[in-house]
């Protein structure tokens, strides 16, 4: 609770959003988001559908573009560029290059179906970064052990179970080394049996201190594995802080509300 | 296996007993069908006017063979300009430049919207309408000058006229498979910061070529029998030769049904190519590849083999 809220040196600061606005059309959807994610912290969002968590997950690495408000990624403001007071769109090469540093994760996995579970993972690495093919090989195969399919490497996404499938995006992001990873419901598409499977390799992830933000229903990971756990309803971040303080005695009655229904 | 042999009959209970449903309908339109057939292979074996002995004679003349040479490249050569050509103005038209997409729209209006034979004629007819075209500075000076009767041949006025015109509908083909691809597939890409160029090269177009293939054998089986209208630019190809013995020798149902064995062996040849390709571009959208024709005559050649 004490770094989200307490406003931790900018150097340690990973996200920071301040007062950030996203409207699609006339919807306004994040009606002033104020967030700040540490270095090493592991922030879970948790909320209704509709309710922006997935929307403020794509901001932070534009795939949506803010209309309002400021957001930066370690020290850097997201697809705009300040300029004598000013500030200019990024081009899109600039935009990709700012990516690759965030990796993320979906809901519906988005594996490259036409290539291996290898290729998925070697794709990012030896087109944008243009690493040796070998070395990144090698890599590659090392994160597929790391979640735990290192003899499926030949396989392909259609020939994998959900939850091994999300485990080999998990790889992908993984293999461009990112400073932060984003979770936008890794598990809700799963069959109940799988999610496990899936959790584990984030946890492993967060013990290792990846900064990570995790949008999910799992209220047992975020009470395990988050340092911050934040609920978001209607556009706006309703209340804030430890896990298992909020899970617990939750402050606002829409926060206790919802949790009646979810836990 | 020989486990599961042994095993197999044991775990099996014995089958239903029932009996089958009849298909009378199945046997009238058998007869029928071998009456048609014989009568047809009656009337074309005696009836001295189909000429096979003359159909034989030339089937393999040099003329004729020159004629399927020139429609075999005319068609290879029009598909992959069409093809080319399409996957530029495909990404033109679905690019959020208004100026890019509305001149692809512009194109794709004006070569579908005409018929190819007036095309063809009218790329023919170029050098009626410009003399001379010269490169330079545009409204300057000119720095080349070329005749245009000697610029456009008439193999590359065949060849524009059907390029140009395929281009438009392949275009139209490739953008819908284009967008038949998940969006979640150029999101994963962009989030892992891939370009958009790299984006659709390396994910969205070997996934939209799924969708694009089979209309994309078709075109090029409608393009080899489109070819036969460049006999109009006039160029020599397999029709305008057939055409041409008929004239000299009045045979022409012969060479008509000369000209119609040889598109029908090329079809032939081309829908084999078809099925390998689609099978290639199947890969990882389904879990095992269906074995191909080779695959499974060698499979039953093995077995056979085994059992002596």
């Amino acid at each position: 609770m004490s770094e989200a809220t307490g406003g931790a040196a900018p150097q340690d600061v990973m996200v920071r959003a301040e007062q950030v606005h996203k409207y699609f059309g006339s919807a306004h959807v994040l009606k002033g988001i104020d967030l700040e994610v540490a270095r090493r912290e592991v922030m879970c969002v948790v909320g209704p559908s509709g309710s922006g968590k997935s929307t403020l997950l794509r901001c932070i690495n534009h795939l949506e573009r803010v209309d309002a408000g400021r957001l930066s990624v370690d020290g850097e403001l997201v697809g705009y560029r300040e300029r004598g007071g000013k500030l200019h769109e990024m081009r899109e090469s600039e935009v990709a290059q700012q990516r690759r540093d965030i990796g993320m994760v979906f809901q519906r996995f988005n594996l490259f179906p036409h290539m291996t579970a290898l290729e998925n993972v070697m794709e990012a690495p030896c087109r944008v970064k243009g690493e040796s093919r070998g070395a990144v090989r090698e890599r590659a195969q090392a994160l597929l052990t790391r979640v735990g399919l290192g003899d499926r490497g030949d396989a392909y996404p259609s020939q994998l179970s959900g939850g091994q499938q999300q485990r080999v995006a998990i790889a992908r992001a993984l293999a461009m080394q990112p400073k932060l990873m984003l979770f936008d419901e890794p598990t809700s598409a799963l069959d109940p049996e799988l999610v496990g499977e899936v959790l584990d390799v984030m946890r492993g992830l967060a013990l290792e201190g990846m900064t990570m933000v995790v949008v999910t229903h799992e209220m047992g990971f975020a009470r395990e594995v988050g340092d911050t756990l934040v609920f978001m309803d209607d556009g706006v971040v309703v209340e804030r802080g430890d896990p298992k303080e909020v899970l617990v005695r939750p402050q606002h009655e829409r926060t206790r509300a919802f949790l009646s229904k979810v836990l | 296996m020989s486990g599961t042999v042994t095993r197999g009959p044991e775990a099996r209970p014995a089958p239903l007993e029932a009996v089958p449903v009849r298909h009378p309908g199945r046997w009238a339109a058998i007869v029928v069908i071998a009456v048609l057939v014989a009568m047809a292979i009656n009337s074309v074996v005696t009836n001295e006017n189909w000429q096979w002995r003359f159909i034989l004679d030339n089937v393999f003349a040099q003329p004729v063979l020159q004629g399927v040479w020139t429609t075999l490249w005319l068609t290879v050569a029009a598909m992959l300009m069409g093809v080319v050509l399409g996957i530029v103005l495909a990404v033109m038209r679905l690019s959020p430049n208004p100026v890019l997409s509305g001149s692809a729209w512009f194109y794709i209006w004006v070569f579908r919207g005409t018929p190819v034979l007036v095309q063809l004629t009218i790329w023919a007819q170029l050098g009626s309408l410009y003399r001379s075209i010269s490169l330079g500075v545009p409204f300057g000076p000119g720095w080349f000058t070329f005749d245009t009767r000697n610029l456009i041949p008439n193999a590359v006025a065949a060849l524009l006229g059907l390029g140009l015109n395929e281009a438009a509908y392949m275009s139209e083909i490739i953008r819908a498979g284009i967008l038949s691809v998940d969006e979640g597939q150029s999101e994963a890409a962009s989030a892992l910061g891939m370009s958009r160029m790299q984006t659709l090269r390396r994910i969205v177009l070997p996934q939209a070529m799924r969708v694009v293939v089979p209309p994309t054998g078709n075109e090029t089986i409608s393009m080899l029998k489109t070819t036969s209208l460049v006999s109009v630019v006039p160029y020599a190809e397999l029709f305008f030769q057939t055409s041409s013995i008929g004239s000299r020798t009045f045979q022409v149902f012969p060479t008509l049904v000369m000209a119609s064995l040889w598109y029908l062996a090329l079809t032939s040849v081309l829908m084999v190519g078809q099925y390998y390709i689609e099978r290639h571009y199947a890969r990882g959208s389904v879990r095992a590849l269906p074995p191909t024709p080779v695959q499974r005559l060698r499979a039953r050649l093995a077995r056979s083999g085994e059992r002596r």
